[in-house]
Order: structure tokens, then sequence, then C-alpha cells
């Protein structure tokens, strides 16, 4: 079973049509960008992976879970499918340590020696393990969100969304992140990256999706070849605007 | 002023236990309703926001002295029959709850959207990620406010005098009337009711520094 299967997805706003007619497969252990213009929905497909945001009608599998079935226990998918936010949605009343451990405890229900053992390995492996006892808004933009993808990977879920997690950033900020998502992808995780980075999609993606105007109009493999040459009109004048300013 | 307080400081120290009494179990009562009914106003399903707007609506557009006496004069004819300092300290709680109700509700809103979805995103519940990420912040928040709240509760409990509640404002009249000294009188109660409402002005200033640091 592949990790993400969209079939025929359509998303409405009231009259508003988010989503047209989205076919999507993402397998385990790919790492797939979806770029494109502002409001053209990537956000918008993103947040109806985890069910922050309901599809109006079409298929859409996550982990053998099926979304568009109003039974299905959302909190079930979202403990297997993590997510990291343009502004990291840090918990402003937590220290780090906890803003981390609060998911393996209150919804895992595992063992807290355990969990925050864990949690300063991961602290560790973003660098921040010094900076266990702060709160947030003692950390810069970077830092919070290098937290935020240890917090994710606290779940050890089976895929992690990012939604824009560089776009909030100073400029100096960036690279730490991007090193701290290429360790992961290296590691194996599914990533699906809503980015406006270009050079991340090219080193890191194994795949690249085009949207503009709640469309998906390319879905290449060759990464590479994509941004050398864009078949879609929409993609070329995209591409060429973003590599030339 | 000091002979009244001196001549009738049984009447009034009991008028002020009253007026505590009536406070005290108001503001836990308005707290808790006014939470639940906050909830409500912001809840998951449309129905729910419905009853706990329309309430909310209802209650803070009626005088006070309305509801009390609803609850002293109507309640009694077809219910069960209550005495002044009941009908008050319900109609005080009631009135009260609606503009905390209020209060939290904008506190509550007023802390990121953010911080729900990613608590959410995590997988907690809806009510785990109110109880553990937005209530303790909207409680900073809505420190300040509150306490105003507080102390026009400790104050509007001077509604009991209207229905034999047997409070600080009712023992004043009382004396007043008995002793033609208006004047010292109120300034009496005044003092009195002071000497309520400064320390609790003081505990929520105390509170919204402490609060503010962590």
């Amino acid at each position: 079973m592949s990790m993400i299967e969209f079939h025929d997805v359509e998303k409405y706003y009231g009259k508003f049509h988010a989503l047209k007619d989205i076919n999507l497969t993402i397998e385990r252990g790919e790492v797939v960008t979806i770029i494109g213009p502002s409001g053209s929905g990537k956000s918008t497909l993103l947040r109806t992976i985890n069910g922050l945001e309901r599809i109006s009608s079409g298929q859409l599998i996550v982990n053998n879970f099926d979304l568009a079935d109003k039974k299905t226990n959302m909190n079930k998918i979202r403990k297997n499918v993590g997510m990291v936010f343009q502004h990291f949605n840090l918990y402003a009343n937590k220290t780090i340590l906890d803003n981390i451990t609060l998911g393996p405890l209150m919804v895992l229900k595992r063992d807290k020696a355990e969990v925050e053992k864990e949690a300063y390995d991961l602290l560790d492996m973003v660098g921040l393990k010094d900076q266990a006892k702060k709160y947030p808004a003692m950390l810069s933009g970077g830092q919070k969100q290098r937290v935020a993808i240890a917090r994710s990977l606290a779940m050890k879920p089976a895929a992690i969304l990012f939604d824009e997690p560089t776009s909030a950033l100073d400029p100096e900020m960036i690279g730490d992140v991007l090193d701290v998502m290429q360790t992961i992808a290296k590691e194996g995780m599914t990533m699906v990256v809503v980015t406006h980075e270009m050079g991340f999609a090219r080193r890191v993606g194994d795949r690249i999706v085009f949207m503009a105007d709640g469309q998906i109009l390319e879905d290449a493999s060759d990464v590479n070849g994509f941004f050398d040459h864009p078949k879609e009109p929409r993609a070329q004048e995209f591409i060429s605007k973003i590599l030339n300013h | 002023m000091f002979t009244i307080l001196f001549d009738h400081a049984s009447e009034l120290f009991s008028g002020l236990g009253y007026t505590l009494g009536a406070s005290f179990i108001a503001l836990i009562g308005s707290l808790v309703l006014g939470t639940l009914f906050a909830l409500m106003e912001i809840g998951q399903h449309k129905w729910v926001r419905v009853i706990g707007r329309a309430y909310v609506e209802v209650v803070r557009n009626i005088p006070l002295l309305v509801i009390t006496m609803g609850f002293y004069v109507i309640v009694p004819m077809f219910i069960v029959q209550v005495d002044g300092f009941t009908a008050g300290t319900i109609g005080l709680t009631i009135y009260t709850s609606a503009f905390i109700a209020e209060t939290i509700r904008s506190g509550i809103q007023s802390v990121s959207s953010g911080q729900m979805e990613g608590a959410r995103s995590v997988g907690l519940t809806y009510y785990q990620a109110m109880f553990h990420i937005i209530f303790p912040q909207a409680i900073k928040i809505v420190i300040p406010p509150l306490g105003n709240q507080f102390i026009n509760l400790v104050k509007n409990s001077s509604i009991l005098a209207f229905v034999a509640g047997f409070d600080l404002m009712y023992q004043g009249k009382i004396i007043a009337n008995s002793t033609f000294n208006t004047f010292d009188t109120y300034l009496a109660v005044g003092l009195l009711y002071l000497i309520v409402t400064m320390p609790l002005s003081y505990l929520m200033r105390f509170l919204e520094k402490k609060w503010k640091t962590a």
C-alpha cells in the first residue's frame, strides 16, 4: 500500500474551488516537494493529508486510513503523520523539552523517563540540546523550527508534512533547518514539503509537484529535468520568475 | 462615621459577612458557569454555539435587578421557596457568568490558532489541546479583565439589599433609616466595601505580574 493516495479529490471553501481533481500517490520513503505560486492550493493539499482540512469529495488514503470517511478518527492519523508549520506553532506555555514530550506522553501514553531521553537525543540531533529548559519565545526562528521538527519526530511518525518550513525565517537561519530536513530524508522518512527553496527541491526531493489554481499541472520524478525544461507554460513562467529575480 | 461604625458594628459586620459569602459563592459559581458557556460559544457543534451565544446575549442584556427579582419573585411562585440571600446570590452568579463567559471567550480566541493546530497535529484531542495548551495561555490574558469582573461582582452584591439578603448594603439601609445619619452610615458602608475590593484588586494585579513572567 502506498503511504498517501489522492483519488479525484476536490475541495471547496463555500464556492471557492481550492483543490481540483487531485490525483497523487506518494510511496513510503519518498520525498516529494510541492511548489507553485501562492494561492495555488499547496498548503491546502498538505493540510488535507492529516485532516486539518477536510476534502469535499474523492478518496484520500493516508497510511491505510480513509480520510473521506467521517468515522475515521483523525487523531489516529495525526499520531502517524507529523506536521511542521511555517510559524512553528510551538506551545508557548511549555518548555522546549515539554513541547517535544507532550505528544508521546499524552497521545502515545509512553513512559516519561524513556520519552525524555529520546527527546534529548532528538534535541542533540537538531543541535539544541542545551536549550531544553527554555521557552519557545527565547529561541530564534531557526531554532524554533528545528524544535518543531524534533517535536514531530518524537511521535515516530510514518510521514512528516512540511508547510513552508523556512518561509518565516531570516536567510541565515534557513540552512540549519534544511540540513536537518536533509538528514531526516536520508534516514528514509516519507516527506511532503511545500517550499520555495528550489535548491532543496533539487538536492533532496525525489519528485516535484507543480501546482497552480488548485490543480496539479506537473508531477515529475526527474527533478533536475523539471527545473531545466518544465513542460507546462505556467511552470515555465514560475521557474523563470524564481530563478531570474 | 466612627460612632456609626462602633455603635452598629455587629449589624455591619454581619452584613459584611453576608456580602463576602454571596460574593464568594457567586465568584466561584460564575467562574464555573462562565467557563462552561465560553467553551460552548466556541464549541464544535453549531447548536452548542447557538445556546452559548443566546445565554450570554440574553443574560448580559437584562439588568441585574430584574434577574434577581426574577429569582426572588417568580421562582417561588412556580418552583420552590427561596430566601433573599439565595435569590440574590443566584441572580448575581447568573448575571456575572455572562460577562465572565465573554471575557474568557475573547481570551481563548486571542490565543493564536496555530497553538491549537500545533497541538492537534501531534494527535491531541480538542479538549486535551484546550486544557493543556490554550487555557493556560488564555488565563494570563484574561486575568486583568477578570479582575474587573470580580470587583464588579463584589460591588453588585449590594443587589441583595433589594431582596432582603442581609448584606452590607441592606444593613446600611436599616441603620440609616433608624439613625437618620445617612451620610455617615453610607460612608462606613463604602469603607467596608473598600476593605473587600482593594485586596481583591491587589490580588489580581499580583497574579497578573506573577503569571506574566512564566
